[in-house]
């Protein structure tokens, strides 16, 4: 997609005004729907044994909001229900949750394919080692952060010392045959930028990762997903606190792609927080905006006909999902 | 007084208040030579933050640092970039000592 220079796009600041998600939205004549629900993406709490500065979730080893066992049979009832063709499990760290190895059971016996948002260092956590065979034993398709594949970078948005333990466990993990062909157990890597600023086009980024990781540390991976910081939460804090907010925003508003709409995450997904309560996405999740007051509100009412095409409730950090080539849990949506 | 204020860079725009029809030919070139071609938006995003260092243009340093980070360079390879700007400027600077050998011959005994 040819990109305009932003310096031209720019109106002077005195003459700029707030501009809605929504507005934008209308002055491209888009309507944004849902269409077919076909993935519980399901947020286990914010316990971590990290504490990321973009973290979305602000989650952190202090946080104490988990879901409970109650809460996780209510979400195999809708799993069972409703045969959800994907089961998508993060957090904070969702390995650190008492009932994330029953979710991951269930949900594979009722035939969904299961991802898992793994942050690399959390094996390395007591009772935590055996998670590699874990995830093979079951099949699951292993999404892990890595920022960059040096460490400099790395530690510098995930902590001191994340980046050895990182490539470690991804060496762990291409040990047990993820990442590895033929072995049909799909490890991919998610790359979000180191500060204020858009990703770098996900085929080119992609191919440095595979070369750098494979070239200095042997590791090979199936897929990077680029992602767009979203401004809420730890990254919005990092934001005012660099003075970087407005331009940041502005840069999102300006990227506004309209193609990326069709493949917006949100269109396909529900979900759900630690308390059993709905979300349009993970990141309307953070900022407590539920699904429209009109539809059911938690897992025990989920209705998957009242939820297909449904109006998705937006806000300004929809912004970071439209930027460029969008963004979404699976990376970049458009061209 | 700051003669260099980062928002100017927002205002690049105004400049094509007079004889638009010349800005506008400017826009259209400049986009066009951003484009991928035989070169990667990658490594012209480089080769512009060199120049902007060779030509020490605050406007084009911010841009282009931006523009490196959003193409996938990282910091490693912007500086060796630098590097090449500096070391061609500072060769420049020194193969003119021949002009000045040669000045110093011609009225030498």
């Amino acid at each position: 997609m040819p990109q305009a220079l932003p310096i031209v796009e720019r109106a002077p600041k005195h003459l700029r005004a707030p501009i809605s998600f929504e507005g934008k939205l209308a002055a491209h004549g888009i309507e944004l729907r849902a269409s077919v629900v076909n993935t519980l993406q399901i947020n286990v709490g914010k316990l971590c044994n990290q504490a990321c500065k973009h973290c979305h979730v602000d989650a952190s080893p202090t946080r104490t909001e988990i879901m409970t066992p109650e809460t996780a049979e209510q979400v195999i009832a809708a799993v069972q229900k409703f045969r959800f063709a994907t089961v998508d499990i993060t957090g904070g760290a969702p390995e650190l949750n008492p009932s994330f190895r029953y979710l991951v059971r269930e949900s594979r016996a009722l035939g969904s394919h299961v991802i898992v948002r793994h942050n690399l260092t959390v094996m390395y956590q007591r009772g935590q080692e055996d998670l590699p065979e874990f995830f093979r034993d079951h099949s699951l398709e292993v999404v892990s952060s890595l920022p960059y594949f040096l460490e400099q970078q790395t530690d510098a948005q995930r902590g001191h010392g994340v980046f050895d333990k990182s490539v470690e466990a991804l060496q762990r993990l291409n040990a047990v045959g993820y990442g590895m062909e033929g072995t049909g157990l799909a490890l991919n890597i998610v790359y979000n930028p180191v500060g204020a600023f858009l990703p770098p086009p996900q085929t080119s980024i992609e191919a440095d990762f595979k070369y750098e990781l494979m070239t200095r540390h042997g590791i090979s991976f199936n897929h990077l997903f680029t992602i767009t910081n979203m401004p809420i939460k730890r990254f919005l804090d990092y934001l005012r606190r660099s003075g970087n907010e407005e331009r940041y925003m502005q840069k999102l508003v300006e990227a506004f792609n309209p193609t990326t709409i069709e493949g917006l995450m949100c269109r396909n997904l529900v979900s759900v927080d630690w308390t059993g309560k709905l979300y349009d996405c993970d990141f309307n999740q953070m900022l407590e905006l539920g699904v429209a007051q009109s539809l059911p509100q938690t897992i025990g009412e989920f209705d998957p006909e009242k939820f297909s095409s449904r109006g998705i409730m937006t806000g300004p950090h929809c912004f970071g999902c439209t930027a460029g080539s969008g963004s979404s849990c699976g990376g970049a949506v458009a061209p | 007084m700051t003669y260099y204020e980062e928002d100017d860079l927002q205002r690049f725009s105004e400049v094509g208040k007079h004889r638009p029809d010349l800005f506008e030919k400017f826009m259209t070139w400049y986009q066009a030579c951003q484009e991928d071609g035989a070169l990667s938006r990658r490594e012209k995003a480089l080769i512009g933050l060199a120049v902007a260092h060779a030509l020490q243009c605050p406007y084009c340093i911010d841009s282009y640092s931006q523009s490196c980070l959003e193409s996938g360079s990282n910091m490693e390879q912007m500086t060796e970039a630098i590097h090449m700007a500096s070391a061609i400027r500072g060769g420049a600077s020194l193969i003119h000592g021949l002009q000045a050998h040669k000045s110093v011959n011609k009225v030498s005994m």
